[in-house]
């Protein structure tokens, strides 16, 4: 295929989108409160709306006949490229919040460049999706503050929460070949430059919330490569489950 | 009919499709649509999403379609582009006003304003009773386009159609 790397690069944005956003839905029903509930599976609609932007445009630089929903439903975990934070379980509240506050710190700046590519499609999906990631990145941030500077117990359970996941942090900003070649291009977004303004938020919000940066370099990288954790196996069974067991089911 | 003539009865039809979400508004109140062409393999109606996720596209893009149908328009071909990006801007005045009496509270003003998109919704007014005393329980509403507030004044609970 001649786009092979615009192709495999938009699998990679729709996949990260993909995967938070099934993760996201999983709350559904079991949201703490039920705005919450609704706040979450909220955000799950906006990036799966954005995935579905990202597999479009993706099946159509493909052009042999594949359509969005069996780039989503029928390739196996190693095809996935989305980053390991996305993937990883849900936990409790606060760690859902803190994968999440991590993502969206990255994701506003990154959007805001992404609409600068000189692949109008990117560009135009990037600004649209931007809009809707400033109200994410408000609801995580503001429940960050909420729940380190609240009760002794939520604090704890914030601080751990984002010690746990600051270790994957590390993927958002390790940019693989493929990325350098469509940065190269003028495609792409320069992951590596996107630690500056993360960090900038994550240590102001920190502040605010009385929580610890970790005092660890985040290490695990992979997952846009195709290396996964033991988790996105068992996301994509539920994911994948109709049409595996029904192909070519429709609603 | 001459050319002009027949566009401006295309967007008299299109105009009938109701938002399904918030009945009360057109796809042409909301401002989905942004052109409406003739060409010799049929009528190509652009749209453009409110929000990506959004449900009612779909069924916007297949109202549309049947709508034209029905009016003897055969062959109709649904272009979706996302730029540029919809914006609550494009909301008609006539739309702002239906929003208001149907209990949905309308967008404040301009997305560039900041203020609006940092949070600080403090002139929302209540649908109800008109009080600017108003406070804001979720960023997150009934639908990907809606905030809920409550009023502090006749103490009801609304939607609040959030700027974008």
């Amino acid at each position: 295929m001649k786009n092979q790397s615009l192709f495999d690069y938009l699998l990679h944005l729709g996949d990260n989108s993909l995967i938070l956003g099934h993760r996201l839905s999983e709350w559904c029903g079991h949201g703490p409160i039920l705005e919450v509930d609704m706040a979450l599976t909220n955000i799950s609609l906006d990036l799966i709306g954005q995935t579905r932007n990202y597999f479009q445009y993706a099946a159509e630089i493909e052009g042999k006949g594949r359509s969005e929903d069996e780039l989503a439903f029928l390739r196996v975990d190693r095809q996935y490229k989305n980053v390991l934070l996305v993937e990883r379980p849900n936990g409790n509240f606060a760690e859902t919040i803190a994968r999440q506050f991590y993502f969206d710190s990255f994701h506003k700046p990154f959007l805001e460049k992404l609409q600068a590519s000189q692949d109008e499609q990117i560009a135009a999906i990037a600004a649209k999706s931007l809009k809707e990631v400033t109200y994410h990145l408000r609801f995580s941030t503001d429940w960050v503050v909420r729940l380190g500077d609240g009760t002794e117990e939520s604090r704890e359970k914030m601080q751990d929460a984002v010690e746990e996941f600051w270790t994957y942090t590390a993927d958002l900003f390790k940019a693989t070949d493929l990325e350098r070649e469509m940065v190269k291009e003028g495609i792409a977004v320069d992951v590596e430059q996107m630690k500056v303004p993360f960090m900038e938020h994550v240590e102001d919000t920190f502040a605010r919330a009385n929580l610890k940066l970790p005092d660890f370099e985040p290490m695990q990288v992979g997952g846009k490569e195709g290396l996964h954790s033991e988790h996105l196996g068992h996301l994509l069974a539920e994911l994948q489950y109709m049409q595996r067991a029904y192909p070519n089911m429709q609603w | 009919m001459s050319m002009v003539e027949t566009n401006h009865k295309l967007w008299e039809i299109v105009g009938r499709v109701k938002d399904p979400e918030v009945p009360v508004l057109t796809v042409l109140d909301l401002g989905v649509v942004r052109n409406i062409e003739q060409s010799e393999e049929g009528i190509i109606v652009t749209i453009t999403p409110t929000y990506t996720g959004c449900p009612a596209m779909d069924l916007i893009g297949n109202n549309i379609r049947k709508v034209l149908n029905q009016e003897g328009y055969e062959n109709v071909k649904i272009k979706l582009v996302l730029s540029p990006a919809w914006t609550t801007d494009w909301l008609s005045e006539e739309g702002k006003k239906k929003l208001q009496s149907y209990g949905i509270a309308p967008p404040v003003g301009s997305t560039t304003d900041k203020r609006v998109l940092l949070g600080e919704f403090d002139e929302v007014t209540c649908p109800y009773c008109h009080s600017q005393n108003t406070k804001m329980i979720s960023q997150f509403g009934s639908t990907a386009c809606k905030s809920l507030f409550k009023c502090n004044d006749c103490l009801e609970p609304f939607d609040y159609f959030k700027c974008h």
